[in-house]
């Protein structure tokens, strides 16, 4: 699966959504208990503002001197006898892992759970290769099973299918034969995975945060799959996008806790695994080769744009969780792995205005996103200046909409024009007004009285009125 | 004290009542209050949909026409948080960021100007019925203005408030949003419209106009019985 998901246009994609009535209970439960979950946490951290601040400043020194953090960290870990890759494209990174794969003899590959892999489409290059990919992730291997349905959220990828669904497809799939309750699925699936776990000769994890000090890369999860990941197979590749990094361990726990509490209102989740190198001389467990491929596929071209501040971002999905778009469309609708707020930024970022351009606009610039990213990334504020490139920079407004912002500006930039223009609504309008409202409005009208009354304007507009008013009292 | 009205362009055109509600209660709290005739639009219909240069050609006209006022009232959540985000929209242009910078400086939003500038908290209305607030975006994420129209309507004789569930989700005006995603829009005001139905009142209330149009017009193709009523009209009711 690379970054973009399905082929249907943005409107299509957006109407599968509202009807999928099963999909939008899932996620609008979920986002309930996200919310809650989330503003507990921050409220029993106590100072969240203060936290949140501190977040704010650790990634934005950190992507500011990216460049010596990187070179910090890659020197860290080939002290330790890793092996380092840069990758610029997502090609380069599977031609990489590949030969990897290929020079160990790898059949089988198990891996935790990692949107950049999901970016850069590694299974399919690897299952081209002739190797299996087994995801480990629970939510991830639902997915897989499912005839690779694609991920809907960042941090609970399957989180559009309910629990009777996720029967259905162990049934169907695999032979199920138990009920829907969680823990029966789940032990089903742990028996599952633990075969795999143990056949598997290459295990790759994503990464949460790098930290440059030690060389060390750690992962926080809540189901302890990446932790079998890279203790089990012989050989361990950690793919990373190129921001995911901290200076120190000092700054690792701060946006750790950040993140935790962000995403699922946890304090911690149940693992945090910290990683470095492969096994040294006298240690018991570990793998015994260690890769680190550190991919950019488009990340460098945001440094230094006005958009830098979505590389701070820590992937907890608080805007997604918080999103009333995305909890009316789901995740699919966005036509990207990454969806919601974060996603409507950073998808026309790495993917191109041609694939994306509708993201943008598919908000109304709530803020809600904004005031819950744990980092204060402004992502309405993105969402914004997207809008603004794609009307100023790349041309691709309708011109329909260039005209009537035309006509906008001369109108409200000169009070002569919106005298003109103001006086003569009731006459333009007049004739769609029935009981002082407009049902079925001309134009761009047309949309809005699709779904509601639009009222008529009045025939003395507040200006004349407060004339009449102030001739009245003698003024 | 002195006090320009920026009336805001879907109150002139489309809701004169509240307009002229404001310029009453102003005056019963004892402002003067003048409409500076030159007045359109704060720019944001273009500004949210990306054409900033022809946006920042109201901005600069509206910067000139209020230049010389004490303090601008608006009662407009939205249109308020526009003019206080000029500053940041000219930042760096030597001729404009002072200018816009001064009207931000000197820019309320109606409730917020009652309750921190004038320091009233009852302002004496009386309204019979079962009202409920909507809290839009703008005013409470941007403008960060959330107690004061609730200190208002809490002193309103009559008026008992209910609270209205998930009052942080949006109602899915958006401006543009509107009318380019209509069919999420629907499906965000219908929830919306739900949770004033579900919190029991009669009276929806808010503070910004594309808001109130917005759930004010699903209320009204749903026949829904609730009357929806701009904040400035009901603390200017006497009745
Ligand atoms: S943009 Fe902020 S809220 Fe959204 S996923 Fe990233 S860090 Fe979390």
């Amino acid at each position: 699966m690379a970054m973009k998901i399905g082929d249907k246009p943005f409107k299509e994609r957006v109407s599968d959504g509202i009807d999928d009535k099963f999909m939008r209970g899932a996620v609008s439960s979920a986002q309930g208990r996200f919310r809650s979950g989330r503003l507990n946490a921050a409220e029993e951290l106590g100072n969240w503002e203060d936290w949140r601040k501190l977040g704010e400043e650790i990634r934005s020194h950190t992507i500011e001197n990216l460049d010596y953090y990187l070179e910090l960290l890659s020197e860290n870990v080939t002290k330790r006898g890793g092996h380092v890759f840069f990758a610029e494209t997502a090609e380069e990174a599977n031609d990489y892992i590949t030969n990897v794969v290929k020079q160990k003899n790898g059949k089988k590959v198990v891996k935790s759970k990692s949107m950049v892999t999901e970016e850069i489409n590694m299974n399919e290059a690897l299952e081209k290769a002739g190797c299996e990919v087994i995801e480990s992730d629970l939510g991830e291997w639902i997915l897989q099973v499912d005839d690779h349905d694609p991920p809907s959220h960042i941090v609970t990828p399957a989180l559009h299918k309910n629990k009777e669904q996720i029967r259905d497809v162990f049934r169907d799939k695999l032979g199920y034969d138990k009920t829907e309750k969680p823990e029966e699925l789940a032990l089903f699936a742990r028996e599952k995975l633990r075969e795999e776990f143990l056949q598997a000769d290459i295990g790759i994890t994503g990464c949460n945060f790098a930290i440059a000090e030690s060389g060390t890369i750690s992962l926080v999860t809540n189901e302890g799959n990446a932790r079998m990941v890279t203790t089990i197979p012989k050989t361990q590749i950690t793919v990373m996008g190129m921001e995911r990094i901290v200076p120190t361990w000092e700054e690792m726990e701060v946006l750790v806790s950040l993140l935790t509490r962000a995403a699922v209102g946890q304090k911690l989740t149940s693992y945090i695994t910290a990683l470095t190198g492969p096994k040294q001389e006298g240690e018991v467990d570990g793998p015994e080769e260690f890769h680190l491929v550190v991919v950019d596929n488009g990340r460098s071209k945001i440094l230094g744009t006005a958009f830098q501040s979505i590389l701070h971002c820590i992937r907890c999905a608080a805007c997604i969780n918080v999103c009333p778009v995305y909890r009316h469309v789901g995740g699919h609708s966005y036509g990207s792995i990454y969806p919601g707020p974060v996603g409507a930024v950073l998808s026309p970022l790495l993917g191109g205005y041609e694939e994306y351009k509708e993201l943008p606009y598919a908000s109304t610039l709530c803020a809600a996103c904004t005031e819950a990213c744990p980092v204060k990334i402004p992502l309405h504020e993105h969402l914004l200046r997207h809008r603004q490139e794609i009307v100023e920079k790349e041309g691709k407004a309708p011109v329909f909409e260039n005209l009537s912002m035309k006509a906008f500006s001369m109108g409200t930039a000169s009070p002569a024009m919106y005298n003109i223009g103001s006086k003569l609504a009731p006459t333009a309008l007049g004739a769609f007004a029935k009981d002082d409202k407009i049902s079925d409005g001309p134009g761009p009208l047309k949309n809005w009285t699709e779904i509601r009354d639009f009222p008529a304007p009045k025939k003395d507009r507040f200006r004349d009125l407060y004339k009449k008013r102030k001739k009245e009292r003698g003024e | 004290m002195k006090v320009s009205l920026f009336v805001t362009c879907l109150i002139d055109i489309f809701q004169t009542d509240v307009g002229l509600d404001t310029v009453e209660l102003l005056e019963k709290l004892g402002c003067e209050v003048d409409f500076p005739e030159k007045q359109t639009c704060c720019g944001q219909p273009a500004y949210n949909s990306g054409y900033v240069d022809k946006a920042k050609e109201s901005m600069k006209h509206m910067i000139k026409v209020f230049e010389h006022s004490d303090y601008v009232v608006t009662p407009s959540g939205s249109c308020g948080t526009m003019f206080r985000e000029y500053p940041h929209i000219f930042k760096g242009d030597p001729e404009w960021e002072e200018r816009a910078k001064k009207l931000a400086d000197k820019t309320y939003e109606l409730t917020q100007f009652i309750v921190d500038v004038l320091g009233v908290e009852d302002v004496g209305a009386k309204l019979n019925g079962t009202a409920t607030y909507h809290t839009s975006c703008h005013m409470t994420r941007l403008l960060g203005v959330t107690e004061a129209p609730m200190k208002l309507l809490s002193n309103v004789e009559g008026l008992e408030m209910k609270p209205l569930p998930h009052n942080y989700n949006c109602c899915g005006f958006g401006g543009t949003f509107s009318v380019k995603m209509t069919s999420i829009s629907e499906q965000m005001v219908d929830e919306k419209v739900q949770s004033v139905e579900d919190s029991g009142a009669h009276i929806l209330i808010g503070a910004d106009c594309g808001c109130l149009m917005n759930i004010g017009g699903r209320i009204d193709r749903k026949e829904k019985p609730i009357k929806v009523m701009h904040i400035a009209s009901v603390l200017n009711s006497r009745s």
